[in-house]
């Protein structure tokens, strides 16, 4: 189990996120929303330990991994997967190379690689002639594909991704969260998902809502269209009156 | 008023502190991860080819040129008090001992050492970094170690090119422009340069190009902002190691001077 206690992060004189207290059980999928610039994903590099947090805990599995050595961590988050928004691929390797970096660094020869490599494309369904493409020559899903394979290398347990389906059409937005379900059926995994696309909520066991530097309301994703809590009513909906403010002015008083 | 100058300075000199302890920090872990680690071999054959052979040509013609430059500046102090048989001697005590490292330490920093900064800052800002941490993979041993020994290694190499191709220069302009006699360039190459000058200066070369990949490494790692940060820090990367290597020149050729 992953527990954020009263996580806060501060860069120079701006507190990013202000305490934030999460318990995500095993085995679930949690989708974490909130506004852009809401420190989202400054959140999800705390868990893994990108970014140091300020004060506050991380608990995995009971055990605190802010105070912990980099060997520690280096253990404890061995099956932990990080699928970044924009893939985040080594663009001087091609495919095959990013994929089984993880396994090609520590000593294993190409012909041991080579099929684990297929199988983990295999499981995000991109066929064998992406191999020795370079991540320039791919497309936007393809290379989330590719960035959820090298993930799948490592025998994940817990999958973070930060807003996997951004800028990608609809089509393959579907494409990808079928497959993080998929993948989180198969593999029994934990996912916790970054994202602003109301449509992966079917897919999703919990939502929580980050507001103002805190988890503002959690709710069960089954249920979170009937959920009568102000801030998650306004935010999935898109609505600009309610309980969050904007900035932003109303079209009708822009002019 | 005085509050405020107080507090500028202040803040000055807490950033300075910050940014040279930071400085260092890298580099003791980048020393750790080299004795502690494998080093990545294929990597660093990689870097020997970025680093040093994609440089040759560089380093070639600013030796060629820098000896004809000495060789004719040289002739025209010389022959005034008689001295032209002495020309290979400055040609050559000139590019073993000082212009050749230094000017191939600037140029390789200009040419590589920038190279390596925006390779390592896309890396930074496009989460390549990041991405290879999550996979519990050393950054250190990954990025910046194999292009440190990559550079200490082969700057001393290059350096012999720009010496030789320096002394190449001299000859040409001595021999084929101003008419001198070539076995008086020679002989006075050889009275006068002994073994210790090309130690000397292939020590200090190995140092400068320790400096300017440690700088390189740095400020590619330390990148953040963008594409504009890469352009400052790229900037930045060349300007400190130019400065540094200026700076060790003198405190090294005082104590090879001692040795």
């Amino acid at each position: 189990m992953i527990e954020l206690v009263n996580l806060k992060k501060q860069f120079y004189d701006k507190l990013v996120t202000k305490g934030v207290n999460l318990k995500i059980e095993d085995g679930t999928m949690i989708c974490i929303i909130g506004r852009s610039g809401e420190g989202k994903s400054v959140l999800l590099k705390q868990i893994i330990g990108l970014i140091e947090p300020t004060s506050g805990q991380v608990l995995i599995d009971g055990k605190d991994t802010t105070n912990i050595s980099e060997r520690e961590r280096d253990k404890l988050f061995e099956h932990f997967g990080y699928v970044f928004q924009f893939a985040a691929l080594l663009d001087s390797l091609n495919v095959f190379e990013n994929v089984g970096i993880k396994l090609l660094e520590n000593g294993y020869s190409i012909k041991k690689v080579l099929p684990i490599v297929k199988e983990k494309l295999s499981m995000v369904q991109l066929k064998e002639d992406v191999l020795y493409k370079f991540p320039s020559e791919l497309s936007g899903g393809m290379r989330k594909r590719v960035g959820l394979a090298r993930t799948l290398i490592t025998n994940p347990k817990v999958i973070l991704y930060d807003e996997p389906t951004t800028g990608l059409d609809p089509i393959t937005s579907r494409v990808i969260q079928e497959l993080m379900s998929d993948m989180q059926k198969r593999l029994n995994l934990t996912s916790v998902i970054i994202t602003h696309d109301i449509n992966m909520f079917q897919y999703a066991d919990k939502i929580a809502l980050l507001h103002n530097g805190k988890i503002q309301s959690t709710c069960d994703a089954k249920t979170v269209w009937d959920s009568k809590d102000p801030y998650l009513y306004q935010f999935i909906r898109g609505l600009p009156n309610g309980p969050i403010q904007t900035e932003i002015p109303h079209a009708k008083d822009k002019f | 008023m005085i509050i405020k100058v107080v507090d500028f300075i202040g803040l000055y000199v807490l950033e300075l502190c910050r940014s040279v302890g930071s400085f260092f920090l890298f580099l003791i872990k980048a020393v750790t991860t080299l004795f502690t680690t494998r080093l990545k071999v294929s990597k660093l054959f990689d870097q020997f080819e970025r680093i040093g052979v994609s440089s040759l040509s560089v380093v070639i013609l600013t030796g060629v040129s820098t000896g004809m430059a000495l060789a004719l500046q040289t002739y025209i102090g010389f022959q005034r008090v008689g001295g032209e048989q002495f020309i290979g001697s400055i040609v050559a005590l000139g590019m073993i001992r000082e212009l050749g490292p230094i000017l191939t330490g600037l140029m390789v920093s200009g040419r590589a050492g920038s190279a390596i900064t925006a390779e390592i800052g896309t890396m930074r800002i496009t989460e390549q970094i990041d991405a290879l941490k999550t996979l519990r993979l050393n950054t250190y041993q990954y990025l910046v170690v194999p292009r440190i020994v990559a550079g200490t290694l082969i700057l001393p190499f290059l350096v012999l090119f720009t010496m030789i191709f320096g002394i190449i220069g001299g000859y040409i302009v001595c021999v084929y422009v101003l008419g001198l006699s070539s076995e008086d360039y020679i002989n006075s190459i050889k009275d006068n340069v002994v073994l210790d000058d090309i130690k000397g200066g292939l020590i200090k070369s190995g140092f400068f190009g320790f400096l300017l990949t440690w700088v390189g490494t740095y400020k590619g790692y330390r990148t953040s902002g963008g594409a504009r940060g890469v352009g400052k820090s790229t900037t930045s990367s060349v300007v400190t190691a130019s400065i540094l290597i200026l700076t060790a020149n003198y405190f090294l050729t005082k104590m090879l001077e001692n040795i």
